[in-house]
């Protein structure tokens, strides 16, 4: 039986300053998971995931990652992902100040 | 202190200004980032979690005053004014932009430093001894070899490509500060019968499958040591898996050959390069040492250090931990904690470096060193001058008195940054720092080697630690696993696990166990932790971590395991 699809997001690194980056509703590139298109169709996601990869010039290594749908939008289901979204957690710094 | 020849300063500049075009030639398109990333790679140049990271070389852990402030430049102009000092001596800065990469690479040349060979399948920046030409026990300063192989190992047209990276350490000293024996290959300083000489170990390692190192060769002359190491590498380079990366390190190749087959081998690759080396090596090794020549030791008295510790008790409790006996009469060496309780441990900030480098400069003759242990080693200070060496270190927060104590440990960057890691080692480091600090135990506990790695590459040394933690990702949970028994010393061991694994909020509470139990079995208080270990055995620390009836059910599996194997 073919593993059932979950909701995922398109995320990557940008190539000029390394952020976290998630991919929004009109192609563009948000550093704000909360902002981030969320894929419930596995072909629609290949799709989307092929289109980032193309945009080399802008991001690196974009991968499909995992996500909860919520009232307030994507949440992570894997620590990993909660990280990236935040910055490091052993101080505040990183993602979660800059955004602060 | 080495100091550039005008090869090595147009070797690096040119490199930089090569690497600066690729990035040029990166952003504007014409390179893809699969062109790309190995040639960043060969520059140190990282792609973390979060942003881009750069490791920075510090050959065999030894830096002068303008090198460190030059690193303070770099993490107030370019990161996010800190820099993190690795195990393997190098510094990483986390949050450099791609396009100011050539620019730091710049900073760093000026210098005379570098971010070659930090990275890729070559001869990684060579370790040695933290004390490095200033140990009472030391037999030679194991730094001019290390340049040598430095220069050899840099650039080195046959070692480029190899099946992984490849690390080398070296000591000067029976009191092994470098870890030789987890290394792929490991040199060990001997003096027989008036001569020096080296002992060579090979295929130690730590990570997925984690070795001890076998000895090679147990006393190669001076002169035969490049040529020796030259076969080492060259064997391993053809006959070193390249199937399968995680058995693709020397530590493999030797465990599959045997020992016995790769020294016949080396033997034979050995007779036919020797006659290669036409004593060049050894001239160079000459000019080398005049660069590591030990400063003017001064003659003073030192009755000031005696009144300050008589008059100062938390200057009393800093020297009694933090320094080491120097070679030289009335000089210590002193260890500057990057391990403040519920610090990041090797992290220090741009104002903290400025003020080791003015430390060093003042009183200090001009030098630095870098431990494996991710703490910063004033290697020269004379007694006299220990009392205003503490209270500028306390100014800025670097004298915490916790050297081999329980809350000086190593940790991997971990999940917070890294992107191999499987869960965060860092705040795990922390808590255990702020917990054994705020029971009061930390003194108490004694000599106590911590070790912290988020994935089983084992960055953090963790199989080797007095207790080794592995963070792991167990279905989508952050899962430490808990070794003890490890040692990274002269003679080196690997620990033994205890048996299933703590979950992020049970793991410190783990920690205190084991301490508690330690403390109620030591036979007495000057017995260690791991000469009570080693004692006492497992058994008393399984039956505290899991309980009874787990610690008969583990000992059952052993049991069955051991007459299976």
């Amino acid at each position: 039986m073919p593993r059932e699809f979950t909701p995922k997001v398109v995320t990557a690194n940008t190539l000029l300053e390394g952020d976290v980056v998630y991919l929004t509703a009109d192609d563009s590139w948000t550093r704000l998971l909360s902002e981030a298109d969320i894929l419930t169709d596995e072909a629609d996601a290949d799709l989307r995931l092929l289109t980032a990869e193309s945009r080399a010039s802008q991001v690196v290594g974009a991968y499909l990652a995992d996500v909860s749908i919520t009232d307030t939008g994507p949440e992570p289901t894997h620590f990993r992902e909660e990280f990236r979204r935040t910055g490091p957690s052993n101080y505040f710094h990183g993602k979660q100040a800059d955004l602060n | 202190m080495y100091t550039y020849s005008e090869f090595d300063a147009a070797f690096v500049a040119e490199r930089n200004r090569q690497f600066r075009a690729q990035v040029a030639r990166r952003v504007d398109g014409s390179l893809t980032e699969n062109e790309f990333k190995p040639l960043r790679l060969m520059n140190g140049l990282y792609l973390q979690l979060h942003a881009y990271m750069l490791r920075v070389a510090i050959p065999y852990g030894t830096l002068g005053s303008h090198q460190m402030r030059q690193l303070a430049v770099i993490a107030e102009r370019w990161d996010k004014g800190h820099g993190h000092f690795t195990t393997r001596q190098n510094i990483q800065f986390n949050w450099p932009k791609l396009a100011d990469v050539p620019d730091i690479l710049d900073a760093l040349g000026e210098v005379q430093m570098h971010a070659i060979q930090t990275s890729g399948n070559t001869i990684r920046n060579v370790t040695a001894d933290h004390f490095a030409g200033a140990a009472a026990d030391e037999v030679a300063d194991p730094r001019p070899i290390a340049e040598l192989i430095r220069q050899w190992s840099t650039d080195h047209p046959e070692f480029q490509a190899l099946p992984r990276k490849f690390k080398v350490a070296v000591t000067g000293s029976p009191m092994d500060r470098a870890v030789t024996l987890a290394h792929d290959i490991g040199l060990r300083i001997v003096r027989r019968d008036g001569l020096i000489g080296y002992q060579v170990i090979v295929g130690g390692g730590l990570g997925r499958t984690p070795m001890i190192g076998k000895v090679l060769h147990d006393f190669l002359p001076e002169e035969d040591l490049l040529p020796y190491i030259e076969a080492v590498v060259s064997v391993w380079n053809s006959i070193g898996r390249r199937d399968n990366k995680f058995k693709s390190r020397i530590k493999i190749t030797v465990h599959e050959h045997g020992v016995d087959d790769i020294r016949a081998r080396v033997d034979l690759r050995y007779a036919l390069i020797r006659p290669q080396f036409s004593g060049i090596d050894q001239q160079m090794l000459g000019a080398i040492r005049d660069d590591f020549r030990a400063p003017e030791f001064r003659v003073a008295p030192t009755d000031t250090y005696d009144a300050a510790r008589k008059a100062n008790p938390v200057f009393r409790a800093w020297a009694d931990t933090n320094l080491a006996e120097h070679r030289a009469p009335g000089y210590a060496i002193v260890s500057i904690s990057l391990k403040a309780h519920g610090e990041t441990p090797g992290d220090a900030t741009a104002e903290q470096m400025r003020v080791m480098a003015d430390l060093a400069e003042r009183y200090g003759h001009d030098e630095l060193r870098i431990s494996h242990e991710q703490n910063v080693i004033l290697p020269h200070i004379h007694q006299s001058d220990l009392h205003a060496v503490h209270a500028a270190l306390r100014e800025v927060g670097l004298a915490t008195a916790n050297i081999g104590l329980i809350s000086d440990i190593i940790a991997c960057p971990g999940m917070d940054y890294c992107t191999l890691a499987t869960a965060r080692s860092i705040p795990i480091a922390q808590e255990i720092a702020t917990r054994f600090d705020a029971l009061k135990l930390e003194h108490e506990i004694g000599e106590m080697k911590i070790k912290i790695s988020g994935c089983i590459n084992a960055c953090g040394h963790h199989h080797v630690g007095h207790i080794g933690i592995l963070g792991l990702d167990r279905a989508g949970v952050e899962n430490y696993q808990i070794t003890i028994g490890g040692d990274g010393g002269a003679d080196a061991r690997l620990g033994d696990r205890t048996g299933p694994g703590f979950s992020a909020d049970d793991i410190v509470p783990a920690i205190e166990t084991i301490m508690l139990t330690y403390l109620k079995h030591r036979s007495n208080p000057s017995e260690t932790f791991l000469a009570a270990y080693r004692r006492l055995g497992m058994a008393p620390f399984k039956t505290a971590l899991y309980g009874e009836a787990e610690a008969a059910k583990a000992a059952k599996r052993k049991a069955v395991a051991d007459v299976a194997a």
